[in-house]
Protein backbone atom coordinates (compact mmCIF):
# COMPACT_ATOMS: atom_id res chain seq x y z
CA UNK A 1 0.00 0.00 0.00
CA UNK A 2 3.02 2.23 -0.56
CA UNK A 3 4.06 4.82 -3.29
CA UNK A 4 6.57 2.15 -4.86
CA UNK A 5 3.51 -0.19 -5.43
CA UNK A 6 1.85 2.51 -7.50
CA UNK A 7 1.19 2.23 -11.01
CA UNK A 8 3.84 4.21 -13.19
CA UNK A 9 1.43 7.15 -14.02
CA UNK A 10 0.43 7.85 -17.73
CA UNK A 11 1.16 11.10 -19.07
CA UNK A 12 -1.91 12.39 -21.18
CA UNK A 13 -1.37 11.87 -25.33
CA UNK A 14 -1.18 15.07 -26.83
CA UNK A 15 -0.69 17.56 -23.50
CA UNK A 16 2.42 19.05 -21.92
CA UNK A 17 2.92 21.28 -18.95
CA UNK A 18 1.79 24.28 -20.18
CA UNK A 19 -1.70 22.45 -20.48
CA UNK A 20 -1.81 22.16 -16.88
CA UNK A 21 -5.22 23.56 -15.43
CA UNK A 22 -5.12 22.11 -12.01
CA UNK A 23 -1.83 20.98 -9.73
CA UNK A 24 -1.49 19.49 -6.59
CA UNK A 25 1.47 19.18 -4.93
CA UNK A 26 2.05 17.29 -1.67
CA UNK A 27 -1.48 17.73 -0.54
CA UNK A 28 -1.98 17.10 3.95
CA UNK A 29 -5.18 17.43 5.79
CA UNK A 30 -5.91 15.59 9.21
CA UNK A 31 -8.94 16.11 11.18
CA UNK A 32 -7.45 15.31 14.79
CA UNK A 33 -5.54 11.96 14.97
CA UNK A 34 -7.51 10.90 11.47
CA UNK A 35 -4.62 11.85 8.05
CA UNK A 36 -7.03 12.05 5.44
CA UNK A 37 -5.01 13.49 2.95
CA UNK A 38 -1.31 12.24 2.93
CA UNK A 39 0.77 13.82 0.66
CA UNK A 40 -1.98 13.97 -2.27
CA UNK A 41 -0.37 15.15 -5.90
CA UNK A 42 -2.30 15.48 -9.28
CA UNK A 43 -2.44 17.28 -12.56
CA UNK A 44 -5.25 17.52 -14.39
CA UNK A 45 -4.77 18.73 -18.21
CA UNK A 46 -7.07 21.04 -20.71
CA UNK A 47 -9.58 19.20 -21.90
CA UNK A 48 -8.70 16.22 -19.82
CA UNK A 49 -11.37 14.02 -17.61
CA UNK A 50 -10.02 12.75 -14.84
CA UNK A 51 -11.63 10.32 -12.63
CA UNK A 52 -10.42 9.79 -8.63
CA UNK A 53 -11.56 6.82 -7.15
CA UNK A 54 -11.16 5.70 -4.17
CA UNK A 55 -13.09 3.81 -1.08
CA UNK A 56 -15.46 5.97 1.06
CA UNK A 57 -13.46 7.94 3.57
CA UNK A 58 -10.17 7.60 1.53
CA UNK A 59 -10.13 11.15 0.99
CA UNK A 60 -12.10 11.96 -2.35
CA UNK A 61 -14.43 14.79 -1.20
CA UNK A 62 -11.78 16.54 1.20
CA UNK A 63 -9.55 16.76 -1.33
CA UNK A 64 -12.06 18.52 -4.02
CA UNK A 65 -13.48 21.04 -0.93
CA UNK A 66 -9.79 21.95 -0.77
CA UNK A 67 -9.98 22.21 -4.58
CA UNK A 68 -12.45 25.06 -3.92
CA UNK A 69 -11.55 26.59 -0.60
CA UNK A 70 -14.11 25.34 1.29
CA UNK A 71 -11.45 23.91 3.41
CA UNK A 72 -7.90 24.67 4.07
CA UNK A 73 -4.77 22.27 3.82
CA UNK A 74 -2.97 21.43 6.36
CA UNK A 75 0.37 21.81 3.82
CA UNK A 76 0.96 21.26 0.24
CA UNK A 77 -0.04 23.64 -2.97
CA UNK A 78 -3.08 23.73 -4.99
CA UNK A 79 -2.64 25.73 -8.37
CA UNK A 80 -6.13 26.22 -10.38
CA UNK A 81 -5.03 27.79 -13.72
CA UNK A 82 -1.72 29.08 -12.56
CA UNK A 83 -2.78 30.75 -9.32
CA UNK A 84 -1.90 29.18 -6.21
CA UNK A 85 -5.84 29.28 -4.12
CA UNK A 86 -4.36 28.80 -0.50
CA UNK A 87 -2.58 31.82 -0.51
CA UNK A 88 -5.84 33.90 -2.51
CA UNK A 89 -7.87 36.67 -0.50
CA UNK A 90 -11.85 36.42 -0.30
CA UNK A 91 -11.96 38.28 -3.74
CA UNK A 92 -9.87 36.84 -6.17
CA UNK A 93 -10.88 33.19 -5.03
CA UNK A 94 -14.67 34.26 -5.61
CA UNK A 95 -13.40 35.58 -9.02
CA UNK A 96 -11.46 32.62 -9.59
CA UNK A 97 -14.48 30.25 -8.62
CA UNK A 98 -16.70 31.87 -11.53
CA UNK A 99 -14.67 29.75 -14.04
CA UNK A 100 -14.60 26.11 -11.49
CA UNK A 101 -18.11 24.94 -11.89
CA UNK A 102 -18.78 22.55 -9.00
CA UNK A 103 -21.80 19.69 -8.85
CA UNK A 104 -22.43 17.96 -5.66
CA UNK A 105 -23.29 14.88 -4.62
CA UNK A 106 -26.78 15.97 -3.38
CA UNK A 107 -26.95 18.23 -6.23
CA UNK A 108 -27.29 21.35 -3.48
CA UNK A 109 -30.17 22.71 -5.15
CA UNK A 110 -31.40 25.85 -2.62
CA UNK A 111 -34.88 24.67 -1.58
CA UNK A 112 -36.29 27.99 -0.90
CA UNK A 113 -35.85 29.27 -4.58
CA UNK A 114 -37.56 27.83 -8.04
CA UNK A 115 -35.58 26.32 -10.59
CA UNK A 116 -35.15 29.74 -12.12
CA UNK A 117 -34.22 31.39 -9.08
CA UNK A 118 -31.66 28.73 -8.41
CA UNK A 119 -30.05 29.12 -11.92
CA UNK A 120 -29.50 33.02 -11.71
CA UNK A 121 -28.46 32.81 -8.16
CA UNK A 122 -24.46 32.49 -9.33
CA UNK A 123 -24.93 35.35 -11.78
CA UNK A 124 -25.40 37.88 -9.26
CA UNK A 125 -22.30 38.01 -8.12
CA UNK A 126 -20.50 37.79 -11.45
CA UNK A 127 -22.65 40.11 -13.76
CA UNK A 128 -18.94 42.06 -15.48
CA UNK A 129 -18.61 38.22 -16.87
CA UNK A 130 -21.76 38.39 -18.68
CA UNK A 131 -21.76 41.68 -19.98
CA UNK A 132 -21.48 40.42 -23.47
CA UNK A 133 -23.26 37.63 -23.43
CA UNK A 134 -27.42 37.39 -23.84
CA UNK A 135 -29.86 38.65 -20.59
CA UNK A 136 -30.39 36.93 -17.67
CA UNK A 137 -33.42 35.07 -18.99
CA UNK A 138 -31.88 33.44 -21.99
CA UNK A 139 -28.90 32.55 -20.09
CA UNK A 140 -30.97 30.40 -18.13
CA UNK A 141 -33.19 29.10 -20.52
CA UNK A 142 -30.02 27.96 -22.88
CA UNK A 143 -28.39 26.36 -19.77
CA UNK A 144 -31.69 24.18 -19.12
CA UNK A 145 -32.08 23.70 -22.53
CA UNK A 146 -28.59 22.18 -22.53
CA UNK A 147 -29.83 19.62 -19.98
CA UNK A 148 -32.83 19.02 -21.50
CA UNK A 149 -35.52 20.68 -18.86
CA UNK A 150 -36.63 24.04 -19.99
CA UNK A 151 -40.00 23.26 -19.31
CA UNK A 152 -39.27 23.29 -15.25
CA UNK A 153 -38.25 26.90 -14.87
CA UNK A 154 -40.98 27.99 -12.13
CA UNK A 155 -40.49 24.43 -10.17
CA UNK A 156 -39.14 24.07 -7.05
CA UNK A 157 -36.90 21.92 -6.15
CA UNK A 158 -39.06 19.27 -3.95
CA UNK A 159 -40.79 19.07 -7.12
CA UNK A 160 -38.02 17.55 -9.29
CA UNK A 161 -36.61 13.82 -9.48
CA UNK A 162 -33.93 12.90 -7.98
CA UNK A 163 -32.29 12.64 -11.88
CA UNK A 164 -34.02 16.17 -12.66
CA UNK A 165 -32.12 17.90 -9.56
CA UNK A 166 -28.79 16.34 -10.86
CA UNK A 167 -29.41 18.09 -14.15
CA UNK A 168 -30.94 21.20 -12.77
CA UNK A 169 -27.32 21.22 -10.28
CA UNK A 170 -25.56 21.04 -13.44
CA UNK A 171 -27.50 23.78 -15.64
CA UNK A 172 -26.89 26.12 -12.20
CA UNK A 173 -22.94 24.85 -12.67
CA UNK A 174 -23.46 25.47 -17.12
CA UNK A 175 -24.54 28.86 -16.67
CA UNK A 176 -21.35 30.21 -15.26
CA UNK A 177 -19.40 28.95 -18.14
CA UNK A 178 -17.17 27.42 -16.23
CA UNK A 179 -13.33 26.19 -17.84
CA UNK A 180 -13.23 23.28 -15.41
CA UNK A 181 -15.81 21.36 -13.57
CA UNK A 182 -15.81 18.98 -10.42
CA UNK A 183 -18.26 16.59 -10.07
CA UNK A 184 -18.61 14.82 -6.53
CA UNK A 185 -20.28 11.52 -7.16
CA UNK A 186 -22.42 12.39 -10.30
CA UNK A 187 -24.40 9.33 -10.43
CA UNK A 188 -24.92 8.53 -6.76
CA UNK A 189 -28.12 7.73 -5.57
CA UNK A 190 -29.64 7.41 -9.36
CA UNK A 191 -30.89 4.54 -10.42
CA UNK A 192 -28.57 3.09 -13.34
CA UNK A 193 -30.86 4.53 -16.17
CA UNK A 194 -30.63 7.85 -15.09
CA UNK A 195 -26.95 7.62 -14.63
CA UNK A 196 -26.58 6.40 -17.49
CA UNK A 197 -28.26 9.72 -18.77
CA UNK A 198 -26.54 11.68 -16.51
CA UNK A 199 -22.80 9.93 -17.83
CA UNK A 200 -24.14 10.84 -21.25
CA UNK A 201 -25.05 14.59 -20.29
CA UNK A 202 -21.51 15.03 -18.85
CA UNK A 203 -19.79 13.78 -21.95
CA UNK A 204 -22.02 15.92 -24.44
CA UNK A 205 -21.29 18.97 -21.59
CA UNK A 206 -17.66 18.24 -22.19
CA UNK A 207 -17.41 18.41 -25.92
CA UNK A 208 -20.01 21.06 -26.24
CA UNK A 209 -18.44 23.35 -23.75
CA UNK A 210 -15.03 22.03 -23.98
CA UNK A 211 -14.36 21.88 -20.47
CA UNK A 212 -11.53 19.99 -18.00
CA UNK A 213 -13.19 18.01 -15.85
CA UNK A 214 -12.75 15.88 -12.59
CA UNK A 215 -14.88 13.50 -11.73
CA UNK A 216 -14.80 11.71 -8.25
CA UNK A 217 -16.94 8.63 -8.17
CA UNK A 218 -17.55 5.01 -6.98
CA UNK A 219 -18.98 3.98 -9.95
CA UNK A 220 -16.45 1.57 -12.39
CA UNK A 221 -19.25 2.23 -15.57
CA UNK A 222 -19.22 6.00 -15.30
CA UNK A 223 -15.20 6.25 -14.61
CA UNK A 224 -15.04 3.58 -17.99
CA UNK A 225 -17.19 5.91 -19.99
CA UNK A 226 -15.95 9.11 -18.90
CA UNK A 227 -12.81 8.79 -18.11
CA UNK A 228 -9.28 9.93 -20.42
CA UNK A 229 -7.14 9.33 -16.79
CA UNK A 230 -7.46 7.49 -13.49
CA UNK A 231 -6.58 7.99 -10.21
CA UNK A 232 -7.11 5.45 -7.63
CA UNK A 233 -6.78 7.19 -4.37
CA UNK A 234 -5.78 5.00 -1.08
CA UNK A 235 -5.23 6.20 2.55
CA UNK A 236 -5.04 9.95 1.17
CA UNK A 237 -2.11 9.08 -1.44
CA UNK A 238 -2.67 8.34 -5.13
CA UNK A 239 -1.85 5.03 -5.35
CA UNK A 240 -2.36 4.02 -8.95
CA UNK A 241 -2.70 6.02 -11.76
CA UNK A 242 -3.35 5.28 -15.56
CA UNK A 243 -6.25 4.93 -18.13
CA UNK A 244 -9.34 2.52 -17.07
CA UNK A 245 -7.69 0.16 -19.28
CA UNK A 246 -4.84 -0.14 -17.61
CA UNK A 247 -6.03 -0.05 -13.91
CA UNK A 248 -8.48 -2.99 -15.06
CA UNK A 249 -5.44 -4.88 -16.39
CA UNK A 250 -3.71 -4.05 -13.22
CA UNK A 251 -2.61 -7.33 -10.65
CA UNK A 252 -2.58 -5.00 -7.89
CA UNK A 253 -5.25 -6.33 -5.26
CA UNK A 254 -5.84 -3.23 -4.06
CA UNK A 255 -6.73 -1.86 -7.48
CA UNK A 256 -8.20 -5.22 -8.77
CA UNK A 257 -10.53 -5.11 -5.70
CA UNK A 258 -12.24 -1.77 -7.30
CA UNK A 259 -12.50 -3.23 -10.33
CA UNK A 260 -14.43 -6.81 -9.35
CA UNK B 1 -12.33 12.64 40.60
CA UNK B 2 -14.68 11.96 37.40
CA UNK B 3 -16.99 14.52 39.04
CA UNK B 4 -14.90 17.46 38.78
CA UNK B 5 -13.36 16.36 35.37
CA UNK B 6 -17.06 16.31 34.26
CA UNK B 7 -17.47 19.46 35.67
CA UNK B 8 -14.58 21.33 34.94
CA UNK B 9 -15.56 19.73 30.91
CA UNK B 10 -18.74 21.43 31.24
CA UNK B 11 -17.33 25.01 31.98
CA UNK B 12 -15.13 24.65 29.78
CA UNK B 13 -17.43 23.83 27.12
CA UNK B 14 -19.31 26.72 28.05
CA UNK B 15 -16.52 29.17 28.06
CA UNK B 16 -15.61 27.85 24.37
CA UNK B 17 -19.06 28.55 23.24
CA UNK B 18 -19.71 31.39 24.27
CA UNK B 19 -16.16 32.60 22.44
CA UNK B 20 -17.85 31.02 19.24
CA UNK B 21 -20.94 33.07 20.16
CA UNK B 22 -19.63 36.26 20.49
CA UNK B 23 -17.03 35.04 17.20
CA UNK B 24 -19.93 34.78 15.48
CA UNK B 25 -21.53 38.16 16.87
CA UNK B 26 -18.20 39.79 15.94
CA UNK B 27 -18.35 38.68 12.42
CA UNK B 28 -22.04 39.90 12.04
CA UNK B 29 -20.59 43.74 13.00
CA UNK B 30 -18.20 43.23 10.60
CA UNK B 31 -19.88 42.23 7.70
CA UNK B 32 -23.13 44.00 8.30
CA UNK B 33 -21.86 47.55 6.99
CA UNK B 34 -19.83 45.73 4.09
CA UNK B 35 -21.02 45.89 0.60
CA UNK B 36 -23.05 44.50 -1.32
CA UNK B 37 -26.43 44.83 0.92
CA UNK B 38 -28.46 41.66 0.41
CA UNK B 39 -31.84 44.33 0.11
CA UNK B 40 -33.87 41.87 -1.26
CA UNK B 41 -32.88 38.72 1.17
CA UNK B 42 -33.17 41.22 4.13
CA UNK B 43 -36.92 42.67 3.16
CA UNK B 44 -37.80 38.89 2.23
CA UNK B 45 -36.57 37.38 6.14
CA UNK B 46 -38.98 40.59 7.67
CA UNK B 47 -41.32 39.27 6.10
CA UNK B 48 -40.69 35.99 7.23
CA UNK B 49 -40.39 37.16 10.94
CA UNK B 50 -42.20 39.82 10.59
CA UNK B 51 -45.43 38.71 9.00
CA UNK B 52 -45.41 34.96 9.63
CA UNK B 53 -45.08 35.53 13.37
CA UNK B 54 -48.08 38.44 13.51
CA UNK B 55 -51.15 35.69 14.32
CA UNK B 56 -49.33 34.31 16.87
CA UNK B 57 -48.19 37.16 18.97
CA UNK B 58 -51.11 38.72 18.10
CA UNK B 59 -53.45 36.02 19.54
CA UNK B 60 -51.15 34.88 22.39
CA UNK B 61 -50.96 38.86 23.48
CA UNK B 62 -54.82 39.42 23.43
CA UNK B 63 -55.13 36.56 25.56
CA UNK B 64 -52.22 37.63 28.10
CA UNK B 65 -53.91 40.85 28.74
CA UNK B 66 -57.66 38.67 29.09
CA UNK B 67 -55.88 36.86 31.60
CA UNK B 68 -53.89 38.89 33.76
CA UNK B 69 -57.14 41.22 34.12
CA UNK B 70 -59.33 38.57 34.90
CA UNK B 71 -56.79 37.15 37.32
CA UNK B 72 -56.13 40.33 38.81
CA UNK B 73 -59.25 42.03 38.84
CA UNK B 74 -60.40 39.79 42.20
CA UNK B 75 -57.62 40.69 44.50
CA UNK B 76 -58.06 44.45 43.29
CA UNK B 77 -61.87 44.17 44.16
CA UNK B 78 -60.81 42.97 47.91
CA UNK B 79 -58.74 45.95 48.37
CA UNK B 80 -61.17 48.20 46.55
CA UNK B 81 -58.60 49.34 44.27
CA UNK B 82 -60.22 48.37 40.60
CA UNK B 83 -59.74 51.76 39.70
CA UNK B 84 -56.03 51.05 39.17
CA UNK B 85 -56.48 47.92 37.16
CA UNK B 86 -55.86 50.21 33.82
CA UNK B 87 -52.07 51.68 35.45
CA UNK B 88 -51.16 48.33 36.78
CA UNK B 89 -52.13 46.36 33.83
CA UNK B 90 -50.49 48.99 31.61
CA UNK B 91 -47.24 49.41 33.57
CA UNK B 92 -46.89 45.76 34.08
CA UNK B 93 -47.71 44.41 30.20
CA UNK B 94 -45.36 47.40 28.86
CA UNK B 95 -42.50 47.17 30.97
CA UNK B 96 -42.27 43.28 31.39
CA UNK B 97 -44.48 40.64 30.77
CA UNK B 98 -45.14 42.50 26.98
CA UNK B 99 -41.18 42.19 25.98
CA UNK B 100 -40.76 39.08 27.43
CA UNK B 101 -43.41 36.75 26.77
CA UNK B 102 -43.49 38.00 23.03
CA UNK B 103 -39.65 37.64 22.97
CA UNK B 104 -39.86 34.35 24.15
CA UNK B 105 -42.76 33.27 21.58
CA UNK B 106 -40.73 34.65 19.14
CA UNK B 107 -37.79 32.55 20.38
CA UNK B 108 -39.49 29.32 19.73
CA UNK B 109 -41.16 30.50 16.63
CA UNK B 110 -38.12 32.07 14.70
CA UNK B 111 -34.84 30.82 16.82
CA UNK B 112 -36.24 27.22 15.80
CA UNK B 113 -36.85 28.18 12.08
CA UNK B 114 -33.55 29.76 11.49
CA UNK B 115 -31.86 26.82 13.13
CA UNK B 116 -33.81 24.19 10.98
CA UNK B 117 -33.57 25.98 7.66
CA UNK B 118 -29.67 27.01 7.96
CA UNK B 119 -28.62 23.47 9.71
CA UNK B 120 -30.72 21.82 6.58
CA UNK B 121 -29.27 24.00 4.35
CA UNK B 122 -25.51 23.10 5.94
CA UNK B 123 -26.23 19.45 6.01
CA UNK B 124 -27.52 19.16 2.32
CA UNK B 125 -24.01 21.56 1.22
CA UNK B 126 -26.54 24.14 -0.03
CA UNK B 127 -24.42 26.91 2.01
CA UNK B 128 -21.25 25.34 0.55
CA UNK B 129 -22.84 25.66 -3.14
CA UNK B 130 -23.58 28.81 -1.77
CA UNK B 131 -19.64 29.91 -1.16
CA UNK B 132 -18.85 28.13 -4.18
CA UNK B 133 -20.71 30.45 -6.54
CA UNK B 134 -18.92 33.91 -5.29
CA UNK B 135 -21.67 34.85 -2.49
CA UNK B 136 -20.49 34.96 0.79
CA UNK B 137 -23.36 32.77 2.60
CA UNK B 138 -22.40 34.34 5.86
CA UNK B 139 -23.82 38.00 4.46
CA UNK B 140 -26.80 36.53 2.44
CA UNK B 141 -27.74 34.08 5.12
CA UNK B 142 -26.79 35.29 8.18
CA UNK B 143 -26.71 39.25 8.43
CA UNK B 144 -30.21 39.12 6.58
CA UNK B 145 -31.50 36.90 9.48
CA UNK B 146 -29.67 38.28 12.52
CA UNK B 147 -30.82 42.14 11.31
CA UNK B 148 -34.49 40.85 10.21
CA UNK B 149 -35.10 39.40 13.82
CA UNK B 150 -33.21 42.78 15.27
CA UNK B 151 -35.59 44.83 13.76
CA UNK B 152 -39.11 42.97 13.41
CA UNK B 153 -39.46 41.61 17.42
CA UNK B 154 -39.70 45.63 18.93
CA UNK B 155 -42.83 46.03 16.00
CA UNK B 156 -44.10 42.70 16.87
CA UNK B 157 -43.35 43.31 20.96
CA UNK B 158 -45.44 46.71 20.34
CA UNK B 159 -48.34 44.87 18.01
CA UNK B 160 -48.30 42.20 21.17
CA UNK B 161 -48.73 44.97 23.62
CA UNK B 162 -51.51 46.89 21.82
CA UNK B 163 -53.73 43.78 21.54
CA UNK B 164 -52.84 42.94 25.30
CA UNK B 165 -53.85 46.49 26.42
CA UNK B 166 -57.21 46.19 24.14
CA UNK B 167 -57.89 42.28 25.47
CA UNK B 168 -57.89 44.19 29.22
CA UNK B 169 -59.63 46.57 28.22
CA UNK B 170 -62.56 44.58 27.14
CA UNK B 171 -62.67 42.61 30.42
CA UNK B 172 -63.04 45.66 32.24
CA UNK B 173 -65.42 47.39 29.77
CA UNK B 174 -67.74 43.82 30.32
CA UNK B 175 -67.36 43.74 33.96
CA UNK B 176 -66.44 47.23 35.25
CA UNK B 177 -68.30 49.16 32.17
CA UNK B 178 -65.35 51.17 31.55
CA UNK B 179 -64.74 53.46 27.81
CA UNK B 180 -62.29 52.78 25.88
CA UNK B 181 -60.98 56.35 26.29
CA UNK B 182 -60.60 56.24 30.24
CA UNK B 183 -59.59 53.11 30.25
CA UNK B 184 -56.55 54.15 27.69
CA UNK B 185 -56.49 57.52 29.49
CA UNK B 186 -55.56 55.83 32.29
CA UNK B 187 -52.98 53.24 30.79
CA UNK B 188 -51.14 56.40 29.24
CA UNK B 189 -51.12 58.49 31.98
CA UNK B 190 -49.54 56.16 34.22
CA UNK B 191 -46.67 55.43 31.83
CA UNK B 192 -43.76 57.58 31.21
CA UNK B 193 -40.97 57.72 28.67
CA UNK B 194 -38.76 55.99 31.40
CA UNK B 195 -41.20 53.03 30.83
CA UNK B 196 -41.32 53.06 27.61
CA UNK B 197 -37.54 53.77 26.09
CA UNK B 198 -35.55 50.95 28.08
CA UNK B 199 -38.48 48.26 27.19
CA UNK B 200 -38.61 49.08 23.21
CA UNK B 201 -34.62 49.26 23.47
CA UNK B 202 -34.37 45.71 25.39
CA UNK B 203 -36.55 44.29 22.57
CA UNK B 204 -33.96 45.25 20.01
CA UNK B 205 -31.62 43.22 22.24
CA UNK B 206 -34.00 40.35 22.40
CA UNK B 207 -34.62 40.26 18.74
CA UNK B 208 -30.74 40.56 18.01
CA UNK B 209 -30.09 37.51 20.63
CA UNK B 210 -32.98 35.76 18.96
CA UNK B 211 -31.37 35.85 15.06
CA UNK B 212 -27.59 35.54 16.22
CA UNK B 213 -28.40 32.01 18.42
CA UNK B 214 -30.76 30.64 15.62
CA UNK B 215 -27.98 31.28 13.24
CA UNK B 216 -25.27 30.51 14.89
CA UNK B 217 -26.73 26.97 15.48
CA UNK B 218 -28.01 26.01 12.19
CA UNK B 219 -24.71 27.65 10.65
CA UNK B 220 -22.55 25.01 12.05
CA UNK B 221 -25.11 22.59 12.27
CA UNK B 222 -23.14 18.81 12.19
CA UNK B 223 -24.25 15.42 12.18
CA UNK B 224 -26.80 15.05 9.62
CA UNK B 225 -30.39 15.45 10.22
CA UNK B 226 -29.99 14.66 14.02
CA UNK B 227 -28.30 17.74 13.80
CA UNK B 228 -30.75 19.70 11.88
CA UNK B 229 -32.85 18.79 15.10
CA UNK B 230 -30.68 19.61 17.65
CA UNK B 231 -29.71 22.44 16.21
CA UNK B 232 -33.90 23.57 16.33
CA UNK B 233 -33.96 22.57 19.23
CA UNK B 234 -31.02 24.13 21.39
CA UNK B 235 -31.69 27.38 19.32
CA UNK B 236 -34.84 27.55 21.37
CA UNK B 237 -33.23 26.78 24.49
CA UNK B 238 -30.46 29.16 23.86
CA UNK B 239 -32.16 32.03 22.85
CA UNK B 240 -34.81 31.89 25.57
CA UNK B 241 -31.84 31.56 28.03
CA UNK B 242 -30.32 34.80 26.27
CA UNK B 243 -33.77 36.88 26.80
CA UNK B 244 -33.68 36.17 30.32
CA UNK B 245 -30.45 36.81 31.28
CA UNK B 246 -30.47 40.14 29.10
CA UNK B 247 -33.80 41.03 30.25
CA UNK B 248 -32.12 41.03 33.62
CA UNK B 249 -29.41 42.99 32.72
CA UNK B 250 -31.66 45.78 31.00
CA UNK B 251 -33.63 45.90 34.69
CA UNK B 252 -30.36 46.15 36.45
CA UNK B 253 -29.10 49.20 34.15
CA UNK B 254 -32.52 50.31 33.67
CA UNK B 255 -32.85 50.69 37.88
CA UNK B 256 -29.60 52.65 37.88
CA UNK B 257 -31.21 55.41 35.79
CA UNK B 258 -33.99 55.51 37.85
CA UNK B 259 -32.29 55.94 41.06
CA UNK B 260 -30.05 59.03 39.43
Amino acid sequence: MNKENAITPVFPVGKGKEDVVIRIKDLKKRFGDNHVLNGFNMELYQGENLVIMGKSGSGKTVMIKCLVGLMQPDSGSIEVMGKDITKLDRKALDLLRADIGFLFQGSALYDSMTVRENLEFPLRRHKERFRDRADTETLVLEALKSVGLSHTTELMPAELSGGMKRRVALARTLIMNPRIILYDEPTSGLDPITAKEIIELMRIIQARYRTSALIITHDVDCARVISDRMILLVDGINYAEGTYRELQRSADPQVKAFFK
Amino acid sequence: MYGIKGISGKVAGFFRLSGELSYFAGRYFTEVWKPPFEIRELLHQCYNVGNRSFPLVGITGFIIGLVLTLQTRPTLQEFGAVSWMPAMVGISIVREIGPVVIALICAGRVASGIGAELGSMRVTEQIDAMEVSGTNPFKFLVVTRITATTLMVPVLVIIGDVLALYGSFLIEHLKGNVSFQLYFNQVFDSLEFSDLIPATVKTFFFGFAIGLVGCFKGYYCTKGTVGVGTAANTAVVAASMLIFILDFIAVLISDIFYEL
